[in-house]
């Protein structure tokens, strides 16, 4: 479905994806995990069209994405952070994505999302007055209000009450059960344990590892993925102790969960 | 007043002594030179409705020529047309046309050869090199003529009115276009000139040279190559005049050159690029003007001395003042400029504040005309409000210690414009005449 | 395109500093309005103001426009839509928002007090069109300006600079270039150095209009071609559209490159 090929990008002196491959063809939920700044999000953006590859191709269904617009249709997208136009109220903004999306799109299903996350008593209210966990449910609801066969969360948890939370992982399930391809980033271990059929770790701007958590728990002998990850991260600590900046570029925060 | 008089008098003793002699193509008399030749003195030649091609007409006799619904008296361009060098002669009502242009001699549609005591009323003179020429002629009328022309350019045209050593003559609301200047004076003197309106001439809407004791009242001049130039003359009184649109990189609505004891009151000046410009004239006394949006109100070169300008209202004008200095008996005080933005706080209807009318920028478009690109720039804007503040290269004394926070009510010539009587009848002839 | 238009527009119209920019000019016009009744006086002071105040609130509503609508942005880029579109989008919803409230603000006073029966219509109608371009131009530089500058501060910063620049900063050295250059023939280069400044660009018409009379004493053959024809009031019409597609085209090309 999506294949990438030989991807480099560089911000500035930073050279954050450095030849990268990676394709996705069955169905199936995929986490992405690695460090800060390993370029998890930038992989993202560039499947989006977001940020411009230096160099290297991205394909969807056999077509190259760079430069196009219309592919997009057939990918939804949570981003990490919800901030929307502020003057804008729930119901328009819902209505504005529809609106965007056209009649290219299959039938919406917000009547169904809304009630789910409870966000019908809010259609009237501005997107400025929501609070952050309310506008990261309104979020949600602009992501699955599509029948896409490409899926992408950055961060999807982020904010959301524990109901939200079950809710979310729901709607993933279902729309893993319905065949979609979906690719989440976290940094939150249980999650994937929960929900991912693959685990990517990127390191450096290379995958460092692709597999199931399965495989990944057993290659390093820990019982959880968040061990499995945090075991991976102290061998790259010691490899690349000798770079001076090497610290600081791996820091990674594992959060609670 | 005396020259009206004996005018009546003269015009009435006509109807009761003299006799009459009907001209017309079809009448027994069918020449307007023939008729002359038959009249006596004090006879009046009626000219019916009609075509007359007969060259040049000498007038030499004490007559009154009568046309009726303007016979047309043409030149075919290549002759004077009316020449009178009798006193006593009256000319009404006639359309004079196609004098033709001469470079050797000067041709007039109607010319008054050392006379005295004439009336020239109501004609229409068209495409006339020279319209009506007065020379050595005094004690006389021109009333309520128009003089139209179309002229192009300065040297193969002629003026509309054009005088030379006169004394004594009325000119009243005639209209005259087209020409090289508009109502030309050389060496006249005594003279009015009142009610006319002159427009679109290549040079001067009117023209002073060596004249003096003249005086010009409630006429218009409009769009003119140059304005009204005033040289060389002394005593002129200028009244309630309205002087407009007079554009171009010599123009002015008012050019006073050498002329000393200039009264100028209650005039109008709108749109000119330069409203008054006085050159080496001293004591000009202009009070109760209207400048609005002139280019320059007023331009002071140098060599003026004691010129008083008081009483007037500015309004809009791009720089109402420039002046390269200011002798100290020149008086820039109590008038009205609309970008005076001080205060009166013991209302007595004067600014607390002392007015500086002329600005830096007005300085530096002086010496660099280009500058005239950042005209209204926030850059110059604050330049000028700098010098405002502390002088350094305007001059300092020119400044008004009380300007008006009013416009005064000015009642001369804006009203009288829309009440100017043959405008509008002159108007209609004109488009009748195209 | 026309879409993303619409929202962002409708966005800036219910923001409150939308409000208070047209309730300014509607309280400054009717303030100027009462103050002299004469309208020719009052259109005069506005030229005076709309040269200086248009353009600097379109640089900085341009410029925080920009800012606070990025998430949106990264919102909209997700979405099947042409890059381009989103910011030519917002761009003209900003600038058709600022000249809404310009059009109302300072348009409606003089329409109540009765302009289009007064001499002053032409005038009237050219000190709304110099609002509109000025406000088009100069949100257009300012989302350049924001496009390629991450760092707000930095944006900010740069954009406020760019409006001295025009406004006051550009006059001083071209003045000064004039003054120093004194003894040479000036016109062209005096003409050609206003066509590089928007700003001084809208003040010509403006003075096209208002002080022809001064305009028409000059002396040389280029200025009375320009400024006494409506050949000058066409080739500032031309420059000034193409002010107004330069920044057009600058974010067309940045919007297709950048990164987000």
């Amino acid at each position: 479905m999506i294949s990438i090929k030989n991807l480099h990008k560089s911000f500035g002196k930073n050279h954050v994806l450095k030849g990268l491959d990676l394709g996705f063809d069955k169905p199936g939920t995929t986490a992405i995990l690695g460090p800060n700044g390993s370029g998890k999000t930038t992989i993202i953006k560039a499947v989006l069209g977001m940020v411009i590859p230096d160099e290297g191709s991205i394909e969807m269904y056999g077509k190259s994405v760079i430069g196009q617009w219309q592919y997009r249709e057939h990918i939804a997208y949570l981003p990490q952070i919800a901030r929307f136009p502020e003057n804008l109220t729930v119901g328009e903004l819902i209505n504005m994505v529809k609106d965007l999306r056209g009649q290219a799109a299959k039938a919406p299903q917000d009547e169904a999302l809304l009630t789910q996350f409870d966000l019908q008593p809010f259609l009237d209210k501005r997107l400025g007055n929501l609070s952050g966990g309310t506008r990261q449910k309104v979020n949600i609801v602009l992501a699955f209000l599509y029948d896409c066969p490409l899926i992408i969360l950055d961060e999807p948890t982020a904010g959301l009450d524990p109901l939200s939370l079950v809710n979310l992982k729901e709607l993933i399930e279902n729309q893993r059960a319905m065949g979609k391809t979906i690719l989440i980033t976290t940094h939150v271990m249980g999650l994937v344990e929960e929900l991912a059929d693959e685990v990517v770790y990127l390191l450096e701007g290379r995958i460092h590892f692709r597999g199931t958590p399965a495989a990944l728990k057993e290659m390093e002998h820990e019982t959880s993925v968040e061990r499995a990850i945090a075991s991976l991260l102290r061998k790259q600590k010691n490899q690349v102790s000798f770079s001076a900046n090497g610290h600081s570029t791996l820091k990674v925060t594992l959060s609670h969960t | 007043m005396k020259t009206v008089f004996v005018l009546l008098c003269v015009s009435f003793a006509q109807f009761l002594f003299g006799k009459t002699i009907e001209v017309c193509p079809t009448c027994p008399v069918s020449s307007i030179k023939q008729a002359i030749q038959m009249a006596h003195a004090c006879d009046t030649i009626f000219i019916k409705k009609g075509t007359y091609t007969e060259g040049n007409i000498l007038i030499d006799k004490e007559l009154t020529l009568i046309g009726e619904d303007y016979p047309v008296l043409d030149g075919q361009n290549n002759t004077e047309i009316i020449t009178i060098t009798s006193d006593f002669v009256n000319i009404i009502g006639l359309q004079i046309q196609n004098v033709g242009t001469s470079y050797t001699q000067d041709r007039a549609g109607i010319r008054l050869k050392k006379v005295h005591h004439f009336h020239i009323k109501d004609n229409r003179l068209f495409n006339s090199f020279f319209g009506v020429y007065l020379e050595n002629s005094s004690d006389g009328i021109v009333e309520g003529n128009m003089v139209k022309g179309k002229a192009t350019n300065e040297t193969s045209s002629g003026n509309a009115i054009h005088m030379w050593y006169c004394n004594n003559v009325l000119i009243i609301n005639n209209y005259v276009s087209g020409h090289r200047d508009g109502i030309y004076f050389e060496f006249v003197d005594h003279s009015t000139i009142t009610g006319n309106l002159s427009e679109d001439n290549l040079r001067y809407g009117l023209h002073f040279m060596f004249s003096n004791d003249d005086t010009y009242r409630r006429n218009t001049f409009r769009n003119n190559g140059a304005g009204v130039a005033v040289m060389y003359s002394r005593h002129i009184g200028m009244f309630q005049n309205i002087f407009e649109r007079n554009w171009g990189a010599a123009a002015y609505g008012l050019l006073l050159k050498e002329i000393h004891d200039s009264e100028i009151n209650g005039n109008t000046f709108r749109e000119n690029t330069v409203g008054i410009f006085a050159e080496t004239s001293n004591r000009m006394n202009c009070h109760g003007n209207e400048f609005t949006q002139n280019g320059w109100a007023i331009k002071i070169s140098g060599g003026c001395q004691q010129s008083r300008v008081e009483g007037n209202n500015f309004f809009n004008n791009t720089f109402d003042l420039a002046t390269q200095m200011a002798a100290a008996d020149d008086s820039y005080n109590g008038n009205f400029w609309s970008d005076y933005n001080g205060y009166d706080l013991d209302h007595d209807g004067r600014g607390d504040v002392p007015h500086r009318p002329m600005k830096l920028f007005s300085y530096v478009v002086g010496k660099t005309p280009e500058a005239m690109v950042l005209l209204r720039s926030l850059f110059v804007d604050i330049l000028n409000f700098s010098e405002k503040v502390s002088p350094v290269f305007t001059p300092e004394n020119v400044v008004d210690k009380r300007p008006s926070m009013k416009p005064f009510p000015l009642k001369g010539a804006r009203q009288f414009a829309n009440r100017l009587p043959f405008t509008a009848s002159i108007g209609g002839a004109v488009d009748e005449a195209k | 395109m026309l879409k993303i238009l619409k929202y962002s527009f409708f966005d800036l119209i219910r923001s409150r500093w939308t409000y208070i920019y047209c309730a300014f000019y509607l309280i400054l016009t009717f303030s100027l309005l009462a103050l002299s009744n004469d309208l020719a006086k009052v259109v005069i002071s506005l030229m005076n103001i709309v040269l200086l105040l248009c353009p600097l609130i379109a640089t900085m509503f341009g410029v925080m426009y920009y800012y606070n609508a990025r998430e949106f942005t990264e919102l909209l880029l997700a979405q099947p839509v042409r890059r381009t579109s989103i910011f030519l989008g917002q761009f003209l919803g900003v600038a058709g928002s600022l000249s809404m409230s310009w059009l109302i603000g300072a348009g409606l006073p003089f329409v109540l007090y009765g302009v289009f029966g007064s001499a002053e219509a032409g005038n009237f109608l050219t000190l709304l069109f110099i609002g509109v371009v000025l406000s088009f131009i100069f949100s257009g530089l300012a989302f350049l300006i924001a496009l390629k500058n991450e760092n707000r501060i930095k944006g900010f910063g740069l954009a406020i600079l760019a409006w001295l620049f025009f406004a006051v900063i550009y006059d001083g050295l071209l003045l000064l270039a004039l003054l120093l250059l004194n003894s040479y023939p000036l016109e062209r280069f005096a003409l050609a150095a206003s066509m590089f400044n928007p700003i001084d660009l809208s003040r010509i018409l403006i003075l096209l209009k208002l002080d022809v009379s001064a305009l028409m004493g000059f002396t040389g053959a280029v200025f009375r071609k320009f400024l006494g024809t409506g050949f000058g009031m066409a080739v500032s019409l031309v420059v000034l559209a193409a002010w107004v597609l330069l920044p057009t085209l600058g974010i067309r090309r940045l919007a297709m490159r950048k990164d987000f």
